[in-house]
């Protein structure tokens, strides 16, 4: 039952009730640790809130798995049942249950699947029952007709609820034709007549075999506000032709309505809650802003030399202004990373029962702030780390002993600023990483030769490589591995970078270092014959200019220089992407030496012209992904450049050698 | 709605335009603003025809030659050599044509089938043609055109 006018609203309460189950899933958490009983109380009125929006807004089978856990919920409430680990087991589980019908919701499937019908039997079976029957589409004989006679008649008063009947028209024109005829016969001279009352009702027709409960559930609002009455058309009667006159034209115009509705709300897009003092600084700003551009207006008119440092001083106040209103713009889309460190008690404590290891989890740094969709995409890996920490870092609570370590083992979350990054660590105290397995199946893989002489970085190092992630190096290794190169290429996508600092039987750290925003970023312009390019100053490490005889050519093509004890590979840039016109020799042009996925080149170009900030368009929008370019920005004069991608550079240079 | 009802001829307005001594005509819904040549960034790794991208309003949009697409030599960019800009699903592209010459009405009627001919055309980007008094304009399947040009470049990738 989804109609054009509930589809937003649909959309707000799945986003209200997913936040509801956050808050049912960790006061849950916590009662599991022994919180005191006003957490009932709290899941309680989460539950019920989600039961009586999934009414509303047309879930009824949401609402009736709700019910069910709602009355479990009460029964512990009225102490008639005290609360234990079965029954929060239950209750988590249920969680689970509901987070997949919000997401079947929003896909437009069927919201009951096997795993909810068997939690919603196991619910009722606690509470010695059987299970209700399915809220389903259950129909009653008469419940489904050709056509529908609707007469609806609004009180006087209803106009001044809010309640348009011409919406309610519409609602209905989307499920199918219509055919309305107004009722005048309530309408009084016109000496008395309010505007403010309703005086008329309709009579209207609807030729489409839809359910009694889909007509019903558009005016679901106005139920109380009205005479309603639906009656399925008698299919004997031949159907009148409409009057021409009175009925096409209402008609049509809530065609178009309709057709409107379902356009927007096909226009899906996620949303960002932002906090009222956010939006008033930045308001304040605009004010500022435009005070500041009056002032410097009265300079078109007449512009006297002597002005000139009040032109000045204006000038500096807009760049002034322009910055600030830039960051707090930017700052709409920074959230805390709370969102994302919630979901973890819950994997931390499933995964250590399953394993039966104990482990404390520490929180840090939960109010950090970073970019929306940085926050998104930094989920996953994150659950990586930390699965890998708890089934590998950690031992067991009898090894812990043995060692001399507490049997809890600790994990802890981290996350803050550091320059313009933001950090996010995730350490265990467990036994670390095991050097000689990692060195033996490195050496086994082929990566490296031996492992002499390798530092404890480069050790650690190899398990990000692609390769060391198979399902039988981490059985056999007793160490990480699962997955670790997609880690790092996910923190890289999101241009970030990770590394591991490990320490024998004192436990990892993986340090994940990310970016403030995607959506601008500090770079260096670098100058490749005709052409720019923006180079994000986070991966370069300096700039030199080698001479002539300090580049080394190697068999197949490849050119190596020394920098600071390593040889390190030279991309050109012009050969890379083909430009024209650029230095060749590498004694006229600068080499930026440059990281990237963890490993570090020297870039050719020809020179630099300077460092800017820049706004990062997207070039997938119009175009597609290019390999080598993260995307692209404006410069000073309106022309484009293109921001290159490190990374995807290095990929692509390894590919050219390879061909 | 209402003039709709009684005709049965649907009018459609294409936007002529010149190129290679032949002139072509784009559906005008597609069109989202026409504008002088100016100098393109170009991308990496990408066909000769897409000359790159342009800046339209803050968005970066790709440009690309319409003679280069159909294989004809572009000889130099004059002041009449125009990009027309327009969108396909949502997405912006630039054409570059040797000239816009005019707005055409036609009824979906008068557009015949394109015979195979020798045209510098590969009848495959077009989707029919009109005759108007002497001339004859070629309307060209924009849709076409800018998928059959991603889908190379997609396998590239």
């Amino acid at each position: 039952m989804s109609n054009a006018g509930l589809a937003q609203f649909q959309q707000v309460f799945i986003e209200e009730s997913l936040e509801g189950l956050d808050t049912m899933e960790s006061s849950l958490l916590a009662l599991d640790e022994g919180g005191d009983g006003e957490l009932v109380h709290t899941i309680f009125r989460a539950a019920h809130s989600i039961k009586g929006g999934a009414a509303t807004f047309g879930f009824p089978e949401m609402a009736s798995f709700t019910h069910e856990a709602e009355s479990l919920l009460d029964e512990v409430r009225g102490g008639k049942r005290a609360i234990d680990k079965p029954i929060i087991e239950l209750m988590l589980r249920s969680v689970d249950c509901l987070r997949g019908m919000f997401d079947r919701a929003r896909a437009g499937e069927p919201l009951n699947d096997a795993t909810s019908d068997g939690v919603r039997g196991e619910l009722a079976a606690m509470m010695g029952r059987e299970a209700p029957a399915q809220a389903g589409p259950a129909r009653r004989a008469g419940d489904q007709a050709g056509a529908w006679m609707i007469q609806f008649k609004p009180h006087a008063g209803m106009l001044a609820s809010g309640n348009d009947p011409l919406r309610l028209i519409r609602e209905l024109a989307g499920l199918g034709e219509l055919v309305v005829e107004a009722d005048l016969s309530r309408l009084p001279a016109l000496a008395r007549l309010d505007p403010s009352e309703c005086h008329l009702g309709w009579s209207i027709e609807l030729k489409a075999p839809v359910r009694r409960e889909d007509i019903a559930a558009v005016f679901d609002w106005v139920e109380d506000e009205c005479d309603l009455s639906i009656e399925p058309k008698p299919t004997a009667v031949v159907t009148p032709a409409p009057a021409p006159a009175a009925a096409p034209a209402p008609a049509n115009i809530a065609d178009a309505a309709a057709a409107r509705g379902t356009r927007e709300a096909s226009a899906e897009s996620s949303s960002v809650r932002v906090a009222i003092d956010k939006i008033d600084s930045m308001i304040n700003l605009v004010g500022e802003l435009v005070i500041t551009q009056a002032m410097l207006d009265t300079f078109r008119e007449e512009f006297d030399p002597s002005r000139l440092p009040l032109l000045q001083q204006g000038l500096t106040q807009l760049a002034r202004h322009a910055r600030e209103l830039q960051e707090s713009v930017m700052g709409i889309r920074m959230l805390p990373i709370a969102s994302v460190f919630n979901r973890f008690p819950r994997l931390v404590r499933d995964l250590s029962q399953k394993l039966g290891k104990q482990v404390k989890l520490d929180l840090h740094g939960e109010q950090t702030e970073l970019d929306k969709t940085v926050l998104e995409k930094i989920g996953d890996p994150m659950v990586h780390l930390v699965r890998n920490a708890i089934d590998h870092g950690l031992e067991v609570p009898e090894k812990r002993r043995a060692a001399g370590k507490h049997e809890m083992g600790t994990l802890k979350l981290d996350a803050f600023h550091r320059g313009g990054n933001i950090v996010v660590e995730v350490s265990d105290d467990g036994a670390g990483l095991n050097r000689e397995a990692i060195v033996r199946k490195a050496v086994e893989r082929g990566l490296i030769k031996s492992g002499d002489g390798l530092s404890d970085e480069a050790v650690g190092d190899l398990i990000f490589q692609p390769g060391f992630s198979t399902a039988e190096v981490t059985t056999d290794l007793s160490g990480r591995g699962v997955g670790m190169d997609v880690v790092r290429r996910n923190v890289s996508d999101l241009g970030g970078s990770v590394v591991v600092r490990s320490k024998p039987a004192q436990g990892s750290v993986f340090t994940i270092t990310l970016p403030l925003t995607l959506a601008i970023i500090d770079g260096l312009t670098a100058a490749v014959g005709e052409e720019r390019y923006i180079v994000p100053l986070v991966s370069i490490i300096e700039s030199v200019q080698l001479k002539p005889d300090a580049l080394k050519t190697v068999a197949g093509g490849g050119e190596l220089f020394r920098f600071r004890g390593e040889y390190l590979p030279v991309l050109r840039l012009h050969e890379l992407f083909g430009c024209e016109g650029a230095k060749r020799t590498i004694e006229d042009g600068l080499l930026i030496v440059v990281e990237g996925d963890g490993s570090r080149v020297g870039l050719f170009v020809d020179g630099l012209v300077g460092q800017q900030q820049a706004v990062v368009k997207s070039l997938e929008a119009n175009y597609r992904r290019v390999q080598g370019v993260s995307g692209a920005t404006i410069l000073a004069d309106g022309s484009v450049a293109l921001i290159v991608d490190i990374a995807g550079l290095v990929r692509l240079h390894g590919r050219r050698k390879a061909a | 709605m209402s003039e709709n009802a009684g005709s049965e001829e649907l009018q459609s307005q294409y936007l002529t335009v010149n190129l290679a001594e032949e002139e072509y005509g784009i559906d005008i819904l597609a069109v989202r603003e026409i504008r002088g040549w100016t100098q393109v960034t170009r991308i990496p790794q990408s066909p000769p025809y897409l000359l790159g991208v342009l800046n339209l309003r803050g968005a970066i949009v790709p440009v690309l030659d319409l003679r280069l697409r159909f294989g004809v030599a572009r000889e130099e960019y004059t002041p009449t050599t125009v990009t027309v800009i327009v969108a396909v699903d949502g997405r912006n592209f630039g054409i570059v044509v040797d000239a816009v010459s005019d707005v055409l009405d036609a009824a979906d009627s008068e557009v015949r089938p394109v015979p195979d001919m020798g045209t510098t055309v590969d009848t495959e980007y077009l989707k029919g043609l009109i005759g108007v008094d002497e001339r004859m304009v070629l309307l060209l399947d924009v849709d076409r055109l800018l998928r059959l040009h991603d889908r190379p470049l997609e396998a590239a990738a």
